[in-house]
């Protein structure tokens, strides 16, 4: 009678361990690594129909973020203007340019430009603008260094423990109100003195959040 | 073993060069809404997007006022003075009004100051004198000097007028600028016109002693 198992079966017990033990840190590590809003969101960058650059009017000329976005202060929506906005200026510089026929012809006939949107909160998710803009929450901590990008770019991941965790200490990232869109300002501050000073309390509970 | 090390490696291999690294730009939208719908997409409006309903025929959901629509109670802080009130329009029975109806108080000022630097210094200028201002420097050379005689002079409810419908080739900032913000920019650019008309007069002497 011949031998039921040969040799090599021996270590197979130790191979299997070893193989499954492989297999299942590098699809627990995958999944940490690519399932997570830090790899599915930030990056994002959609193709804009007209090659708008936030570089240029943002940094370059130093427009406010306020003079497009204007309702970014008072609601919690931030709107993304108009083409009368746009034309305000470019109906005096850059008339013709090829680059804009699509401004032009949204501002005459009256349909929208079709921006492609970058940033979104699941629906079940309550978001408010004005309560950290008003609150010298700035736009960078959330959007990144907008006024450097060519293309918007989703830059953080804007999950719940993202949320959580400025809400947990918002004296690191707090920064006086008239600050709030000055994207490169660097300067320091005693957040725990704006905290205590304003009353900051962002709340934890779930129904701050999911109402 | 050797074989299942391989594979497993290359298997690492092709799923990272797939996928690439976080913070890799990507075209695509983010995936995970798809997979698992849950409650992300309800069916409700959010503004500025594109809805099917029928009602509304250009597909936006974000509604503009239906043609001839007239506000009867709007504008001014608490929203209770009528449409056309001095406040509202710049202008009473007898024409543009003469100065701001607004009761003018240093908070106002620096209200003002800090929404023409948004909304009026890219094309005017911080100073007002549209040096600096961007629009001019490309070419631009209608730009008004707000420093002129001529705007000096100007009543306060034209300049109003101004900046709610625009005039000639500079387009309206109703849509932008509230109208209680449109007064508190009209006393910043006051305040800015005379930070140019003052006399050496007008300098206390100590504080002329001083600047000597
Ligand atoms: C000249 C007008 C203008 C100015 C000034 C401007 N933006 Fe924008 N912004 C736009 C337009 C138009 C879009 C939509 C096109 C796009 O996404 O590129 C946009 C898109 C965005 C988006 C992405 C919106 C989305 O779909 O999620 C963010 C975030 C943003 N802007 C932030 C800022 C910040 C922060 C500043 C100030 C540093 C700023 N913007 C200044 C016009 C402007
Ligand atoms: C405050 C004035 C102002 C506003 C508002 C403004 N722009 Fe511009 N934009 C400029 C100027 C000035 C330039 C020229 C920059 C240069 O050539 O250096 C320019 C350049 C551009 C260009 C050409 C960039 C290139 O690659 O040469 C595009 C496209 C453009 N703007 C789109 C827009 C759109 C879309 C909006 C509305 C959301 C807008 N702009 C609003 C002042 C403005
Ligand atoms: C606390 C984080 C946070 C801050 C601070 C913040 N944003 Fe946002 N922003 C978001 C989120 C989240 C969204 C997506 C909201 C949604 O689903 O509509 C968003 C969306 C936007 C949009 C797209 C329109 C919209 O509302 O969906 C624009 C434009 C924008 N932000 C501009 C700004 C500007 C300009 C500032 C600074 C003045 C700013 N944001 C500050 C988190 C932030
Ligand atoms: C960089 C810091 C920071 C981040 C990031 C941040 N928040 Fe906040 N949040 C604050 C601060 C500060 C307040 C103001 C608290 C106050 O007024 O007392 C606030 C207030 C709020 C409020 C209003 C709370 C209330 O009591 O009414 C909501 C809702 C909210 N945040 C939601 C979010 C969501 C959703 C996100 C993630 C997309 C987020 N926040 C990300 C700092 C932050
Ligand atoms: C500061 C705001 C905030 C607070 C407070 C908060 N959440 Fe969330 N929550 C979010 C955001 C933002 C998302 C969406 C995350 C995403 O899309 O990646 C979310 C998502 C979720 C989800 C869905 C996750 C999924 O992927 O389907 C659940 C469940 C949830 N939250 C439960 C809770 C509970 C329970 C609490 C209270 C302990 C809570 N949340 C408090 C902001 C908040
Ligand atoms: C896009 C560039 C631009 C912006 C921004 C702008 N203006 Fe003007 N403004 C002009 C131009 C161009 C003229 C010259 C109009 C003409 O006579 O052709 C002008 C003219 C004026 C005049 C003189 C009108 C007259 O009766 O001759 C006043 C007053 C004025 N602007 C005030 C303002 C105020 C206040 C703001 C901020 C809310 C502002 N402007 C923002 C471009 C601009």
């Amino acid at each position: 009678m011949s031998f039921i198992f040969p040799k090599w079966a021996n270590t197979l017990p130790l191979k299997v361990a070893v193989g499954a033990f492989l297999v299942a840190n590098a699809a627990g590590a995958g999944v940490w690594y690519y399932l997570t809003p830090k790899y599915t969101r930030v990056g994002y960058t959609p193709k804009q129909p007209i090659a708008f650059s936030h570089a240029i009017h943002s940094d370059q000329l130093g427009i406010d973020c306020r003079y497009c976005h204007s309702a970014v202060e008072k609601s919690w929506f931030s709107n993304i203007p108009a083409s009368s906005t746009c034309m305000n200026c470019h109906s005096l510089v850059l008339k013709d340019d090829p680059k804009l026929a699509l401004v032009r012809e949204s501002f005459q006939t009256g349909r929208s430009i079709p921006w492609v949107q970058v940033h979104k909160v699941p629906d079940y998710v309550y978001f408010n603008h004005s309560v950290h803009v008003n609150r010298g929450i700035s736009c960078v901590h959330c959007h990144g260094q907008i006024n450097h990008m060519e293309e918007v770019q989703h830059a953080k991941p804007l999950s719940m423990g993202f949320c959580l965790d400025c809400h947990r200490a918002p004296e690191e990232k707090i920064r006086p109100v008239e600050l709030v869109t000055q994207l490169d300002w660097k300067g320091a501050v005693n957040g725990k003195q704006l905290v205590h000073d304003w009353n900051v309390k962002p709340g934890q509970s779930c129904s701050t959040c999911h109402r | 073993m050797r074989y299942f090390l391989t594979l497993f490696v290359l298997a690492v291999i092709g799923v990272v060069s797939a996928l690439g690294f976080r913070g890799d730009k990507s075209r695509k939208p983010p995936r995970m809404a798809e997979i698992f719908p849950d409650l992300n997409i309800q069916p409700k409006l959010r503004p500025q997007t594109v809805t099917k309903f029928d009602g509304f025929a250009d597909g936006a959901s974000s509604r503009v006022y239906p043609v001839g629509t007239v506000a009867q109670k709007v504008g001014f802080l608490d929203n209770t003075t009528w449409e056309d009130t001095a406040i509202n329009t710049g202008r009473d029975a007898k024409g543009f009004v003469d100065s701001n109806p607004v009761p003018v108080t240093s908070e106002l000022l620096k209200r003002g100051q800090e929404r023409f630097n948004i909304y009026c210094q890219p094309c005017h200028g911080a100073q007002g004198d549209s040096a600096g201002g961007i629009v001019k420097k490309l070419g631009a050379t209608s730009v008004a000097n707000l420093q002129d005689q001529r705007i000096v002079r100007m009543n306060d409810g034209e300049i109003f007028n101004t900046i709610s419908y625009g005039k000639n080739t500079m387009m309206g900032y109703a849509g932008q600028v509230p109208v209680s913000d449109r007064w508190a920019i009209i006393v910043y650019v006051r305040a800015l016109q005379l930070s140019r008309l003052g006399a050496k007069d007008d300098v206390p002497a100590p504080v002329l002693e001083k600047l000597k």
